[in-house]
């Protein structure tokens, strides 16, 4: 319940933060909603003897359409994301998913770029990102990175984050006319992590075929996965019932999942199947003009 | 049907404890603050069964802040590592040699504050030699199995076998029975998880000699006098406060070593000392509930007649038995399990199994075991109902005890007081719509849609009770009340029960309103410390009203006959010619002369008769001459995703019937709080430990309580059969409702997969748990 | 190495110098003395210590007090002005929507952080928002009720402007 000691330092400006880092290395955690940090620090599972506050850090917060993005500034509260009418409109994918993450209060702490960074598979975001086939912007000591999504979670709690180099921001690309995303969530108890979770994001041509297809896997694996031969198995095609259902039975095929308390993998993989199935449906409705 | 006009008829009046509460003003365990406090915490064991090989708390007695450390070793010394549990067996407080289930305590540490202690337990080194753990009572009861108890006389697990009933009619009964059910029904282990923990704040004070300690009790007396006997204090030098609780539910009951840790720790230093657990100390340590194995079996007729009853039960008790059970009853009032039928054979037999876990057994609402007693009759009359081919409502119909019947003696030996069954059933399936519910499931099973109709009709059995049956530890258990009016006509009652939630200070002064006449806000209720309030043995098993309330009535008549004699006097009549009206004495026929409960209040004290012995209180000590019995009908409607086997509990009817309530709001509050408690096992809550001894639910992150989202809106009615023998015909209602409701869901789940062959599931009913069924089925989406 | 904290709190500013460790509710309930806030759990599961934090209700064990230097700081302690109930007070007592008490402090903070954003909340609105409080003694039903019970006197038209 109470955390060991540590030292608490909160640069005003990113440079200052990526120096922290630097000088301070492995022994140093960036704080942003800390709450994933904090109760590892809790349950003194983590100890860092350094803590840097990224919190007065002005301009990575916001959500904006620019250039052809949505971008997310990384410091961006989950409960902004919720209450965004620019995000409910235009991403409802990210709309569904920040409305499952743990709970309203934690949301008012919660940012997405912790979400991210954190790279707990069971985590809502990265599914989400890999749908939309987001890009990372990133910030260290040899300037400004942009990740693509899928080079961004290398393995449990890893990232392609350096030691010195911080999450600035999400790019996801506007959509293109006749697009529809939805995430659906599968949990125990609402709050609850994902016992498995399916994001898909669509884009349809004029002949109303599948033009692009962004398939994204929670908590079965050890990191979020790209369901890629669900996702191809789509292009160009009718996206009719039957096809939605092969679709939805090959995600089933890539998912990894374990037995754990929150079910047996076989299980797991069969609620991918099931929830990746109503998510294709969802986002061929929204696709199609739907809401 | 019939409903006696009940004696109070006071309704929903507000909460009076309702106000500190509402501002942040409540006087809870970790608000207690006395100067020069310090700060206990527990190193744990991280082995499920170990010997303790050495312990190096050097580290820990080298940083700044820490003051002391506490062993086995050392409360051996003093004679108290091990002491003895409720039910006569003894657990330890640390260990000298051995630990016996993960989390156990091992070693105390204090320090001038709370940060100070958390750090220094990591710094304690313990030396461990595991030991194989046993963790199912089948590991248990194999041959050459390891002991959990090496210090027993006995060179097996086993703890007590208990039996009740005819056995070898039983037998015949069911042999001869034209249709016999039977079903393995294993209820898991549960925690209550009460959002306070426990704690206390123990203060030795060396220049009075007193010990006081604030805890979280639910049993004040009892633990005063356990703790006097255990260490040798006097009795009268130790004090008990029980301030405001959030929560007990049961697991407030035990003695845990914490606040015996607490109580030498203040000795040892001289100073206050407070102990308060983390959530995860209490999920991994604090009394449990449930941990039943069942094999039940009803037997019946083709026409549907109810035989017999044989349930074998095999409890696992964890290292010890501190179940918090009446003496004579190691399996509490399980055999109440005949339950509300007209059956004239039966037979129970119980048989405890020691385990590597931690003790406990009587918790989170289960009324002494009442809650796997009806689980498993009413479980099994569904069952019998769908294979006779007959309608689950119209099998108990038929069955039932009847209203002409009470009181009624059962098979295994209750004098149930009184019930009207058939009223209440009707009255739920009425609230429901049962018809129109079950013609909605003919058509929605045709298009191959899940829902499910499921029934329990319980019967409880609180108010514990009879001197000449029920004992803790000796202790009988009775309830009292002592009523003191001041010259000015305000009331100060105190009693031996202890509320952590059910509204004691708003319905004890509702039942002296109700007979003196006293508006309710003149009338202050206060409970919990053993220097001030009488003798009691305390409140769980739903037994206050039943004992306590009892004792207010009879106290508060007792002083309206003083009343009565002091109005004689001050209107120089005989007494005999008075006629009592709600709050006043006046002559009879003359009713312009009177004198007010206030007027003779204050007369009590200034104006009495010469031979009376002046002031105005009373006391009771109430020793009830049976228990009681509430009894409901609980109906749930579920339906079921046929893709991901989540179950969806559509609608739920309850209505009980608790004799005389009392105040109504507060009735149905402890309904709606206990079906909660009734959905949380059915669905989501249980202690999982796996092989090697770990428990893999230590945390509320797996450990999963039901928010509001998972909560249905709970629709309840009542019934009112008053109790024959109670002094205002009231029965006691806390825990109906986690008692009735886990059947009633169960039933519906297996009522929606019958069709496809399920004939029984145990819970918590997991969405994986349905799926593999459907799929099993081939009706999986 | 101690940090001095001064946040408002509750309208007055308050000051204590505190380990940057310590955890924002044993700041309020042990440095300022407002023991309205409670702990329920060590997971950040429970809700019992909600506070409101620059108007946002958040889970004062998942922050550092640290972490609210110059914020301001709302707990159950300020709900009432000048000796009369907020109208989330008056409803949790007429509704009996508190039985044991340990979570309503909580309870009440996250339902007024609703009420603020969304005067008008449907059921299913307002189960969502206390999603992350947790209570065992009600069963939700009549917490509900409190909240429809306030929602609806706040929206009421008053004779003086009542403070939400």
């Amino acid at each position: 319940m109470i955390p060991a000691t540590f030292e608490y330092l909160v640069p005003t400006a990113l440079p200052e933060a990526i120096a922290l880092l630097q000088d301070h290395g492995a022994e140093a955690k960036i704080l942003a909603g800390g709450h994933s940090l904090i109760p590892l620090m809790k349950l003194r599972l983590a100890a860092p003897a350094y803590l840097i506050d990224i919190n007065q850090i002005a301009g990575l917060e916001g959500i904006r359409e620019e250039d052809g993005n949505l971008r997310l500034g990384a410091l961006t509260r989950e409960a902004d994301l919720e209450s965004s009418e620019l995000i409910r409109e235009r991403y409802p994918i990210l709309h569904d998913a920040t409305r499952v993450i743990a709970d309203p209060l934690v949301r008012n702490r919660a940012t997405i770029g912790g979400n991210l960074a954190h790279a707990d598979p069971a985590n809502d975001h990265p599914a989400v990102m890999l749908a939309l086939r987001a890009v990372v912007v990133t910030r260290g000591p040899d300037g400004e990175r942009r990740i693509p999504i899928d080079e961004f979670f290398v393995d449990t709690f890893e990232t392609a984050l350096g030691p010195a180099e911080l999450l600035t921001e999400i790019l996801v690309p506007s959509p293109a006319p006749h697009s529809g995303g939805a995430y659906l969530k599968l949990e125990r108890k609402v709050g609850d992590y994902a016992i498995v979770g399916v994001a898909v994001q669509l884009a349809l041509s004029a002949d109303g075929t599948v033009a692009a297809a962004g398939i994204g896997l929670t908590n079965v694996g050890a990191t979020a996965l790209r369901a890629s031969q669900a996702e191809a198995a789509l292009i160009g095609r009718q996206p009719n019932e039957e096809m939605l259902k092969e679709a939805a039975r090959l995600a089933a095929t890539e998912a990894e999942p374990t037995t754990d308390l929150r079910g047996p993998a076989g299980y797991k993989r069969e609620m991918i199947r099931v929830l990746g199935g109503r998510a294709l449906v969802r986002a061929l409705e929204r696709a199609r003009g739907g809401v | 049907m019939t409903t006696v006009a009940p004696a109070l008829g006071h309704g929903g009046v507000k909460r009076k404890e309702d106000p500190r509460f509402l501002q942040g003003k409540g006087n809870y365990i970790d608000d207690h603050r006395l100067p020069g406090m310090v700060y206990l915490d527990i190193v744990r064991s991280p082995y499920a069964h170990a010997r303790v090989t050495h312990i190096n708390a050097e580290a820990a007695l080298a940083l700044p802040g820490v003051l002391a450390v506490i062993t086995g070793k050392d409360l051996e010394a003093a004679g108290l590592a091990w002491i003895p549990t409720l039910m006569s067996d003894k657990q330890m407080v640390l260990p000298v040699d051995t630990v016996k289930f993960q989390g156990q305590e091992v070693v105390a540490v204090v320090a001038e504050d709370r940060y100070t202690a958390a750090d220094a337990v990591p710094l304690i080194e313990v030396g461990y030699e595991p030991l194989t753990p046993v963790m199912t009572p089948e590991k248990a009861l194999a041959p050459g199995a390891p002991l959990v108890r090496p210090d027993r006389d006995q060179k097996d697990n086993r703890i007590f076998h208990w039996e009740v009933g005819q056995r070898e009619e039983t037998e015949r009964a069911l042999q001869g029975s034209d249709v016999v059910v039977t079903e393995e029904i294993y209820i898991p282990r549960i925690m209550t998880s009460a959002i306070e923990t426990n704690g206390c704040v123990a203060d030795w004070q060396s220049a009075t000699g007193k010990l006081t300690i604030y805890m979280t009790t639910q049993a004040p007396h009892a633990i005063r006098t356990v703790f006097a006997l255990v260490t040798g204090l006097p009795e009268h030098l130790i004090r008990i406060v029980s301030p405001d609780l959030g929560g007990g539910f049961g697991g407030k009951v035990p003695v845990y070593p914490g606040y015996v840790l607490a109580a030498v720790a203040s000795l040892k230093l001289g100073r206050p000392v407070k102990w308060i657990e983390d959530r995860s100390d209490n999920l991994v340590s604090a009394s449990f509930a449930r941990d039943y194995r069942m094999t039940a079996e009803l037997g019946a007729t083709n026409e549907g007649r109810i035989t017999a009853l044989r349930i074998k039960t095999i409890a696992d008790h964890g290292y010890s038995d501190a179940a918090a059970n009446p003496s004579k009853f190691p399996a509490g009032m399980f055999h109440i399990c005949t339950g509300s039928y007209d059956l004239k054979t039966a037979f129970v037999e119980v048989d405890g199994v020691y385990t590597n876990k931690p003790p406990g057994g009587i918790a989170y609402r289960c009324s002494f075991r009442v809650t796997e007693a009806v689980h498993a009759i009413e479980c099994l009359a569904e069952r019998m109902a769908h294979q006779l081919g007959m309608d689950p409502a119209a099998f108990r119909q038929k069955n039932f005890i009847q209203p002409e019947q009470f009181p009624y003696r059962s098979a295994l030996g209750w004098e149930y007081d009184s019930g009207n069954y058939p009223a209440a059933l009707t009255k739920a399936m009425e609230m429901i719509g049962y018809d129109d519910l079950r013609r909605e499931q003919a058509e929605k099973r045709a298009r191959g849609e899940l829902m499910g109709i499921g029934i329990s009709f319980f019967t409880e059995i609180v108010g514990a009770g009879p001197s000449k049956t029920f004992d803790i530890l000796g202790l009988k258990m009775f309830d009292s009340c002592e009523i003191r009016v001041h010259p000015t006509g305000k009331v100060l009652a105190r009693l031996g029960t202890k509320s952590q939630g059910q509204g004691h200070e708003t319905t004890y002064a509702q039942i002296i309103s109700e007979e003196l006449g006293f508006p309710i806000a003149d009338i202050s209720i206060e409970e919990g410390d053993t220097d001030t309030a009488p003798y009691g043995l305390g409140t769980y098993a739903s037994r206050s009203t039943p004992t306590s309330g009892a004792a207010t009535a009879v106290a508060a008549r007792r002083l309206r006959e003083k009343a009565k004699l002091i109005a004689g006097h001050l209107l120089e009549v005989s007494p005999d010619d008075l006629v009592w009206d709600r709050d006043r004495f006046h002559v009879q026929g003359v009713p312009e002369r009177f004198k007010t409960i206030q007027d003779i209040s204050f007369a009590a004290y200034t104006n009495f008769p010469p031979t009376m012995e002046p002031g105005f209180e009373m006391t009771s000590y109430y020793d009830p001459p049976n228990l009681t019995f509430p009894f409901g009908a609980y109906i749930c409607v579920v339906d079921i995703d046929r893709g991901t086997g989540q179950v969806k509990v559509r609608r739920f009817v309850a209505v009980d019937d608790c004799g005389n309530r009392i105040n109504e709001t507060i009735v149905e509050g402890q309904i709606q709080g206990g079906l909660t408690m009734g959905l949380a096992p059915s669905f989501y809550e249980s202690m999982i430990y796996d092989e090697d001894g770990n428990c893999l639910t230590s945390t509320f992150m797996d450990y999963l309580l039901p928010t509001a989202m998972e909560t249905p809106n709970w629709e309840t009615g009542a019934t009112i059969t008053p109790s024959p023998h109670h002094p205002f015909g009231a029965k006691g209602v806390g825990e109906s409702a986690t008692v009735g409701a886990p059947p009633a869901m169960v039933n519906a789940v297996v009522d929606a997969l019958w069709h496809l062959g399920v004939r029984q599931i145990d819970i918590p009913i997991t969405p994986w748990k349905v799926h593999a069924i459907l799929q099993e089925a081939g009706v999986a989406e | 190495m101690k940090m001095p904290v001064r946040v408002t709190i509750n309208g007055t500013v308050r000051e204590a110098t505190v380990e940057p460790r310590l955890l924002l509710v044993h700041f309020i309930r042990e440095e300022l003395n407002l023991t309205g806030t409670h702990i329920g759990c060590d997971t950040t599961s429970c809700g019992a210590c909600a506070v409101l934090l620059d108007g946002r209700a958040v889970k004062s064990c998942t922050v550092f007090a640290v972490q609210a230097r110059g914020r301001d700081i709302m707990t159950v302690e300020g709900l009432m002005k000048n000796g009369a109930y907020h109208p989330l007070q008056e409803g949790f007592w007429e509704k009996h929507g508190l039985q044991c008490g340990f979570c309503t402090p909580g309870m009440l903070m996250t339902s007024l952080a609703l009420l603020r954003g969304n005067p008008h909340p449907t059921e299913l609105e307002i189960r969502e928002a206390i999603s992350g409080n947790l209570c065992r003694c009600t069963g939700y039903v009549n917490i509900v009720k409190a909240i429809q019970y306030a929602a609806e006197k706040l929206a009421a038209p008053v004779a003086e402007a009542q403070p939400v």
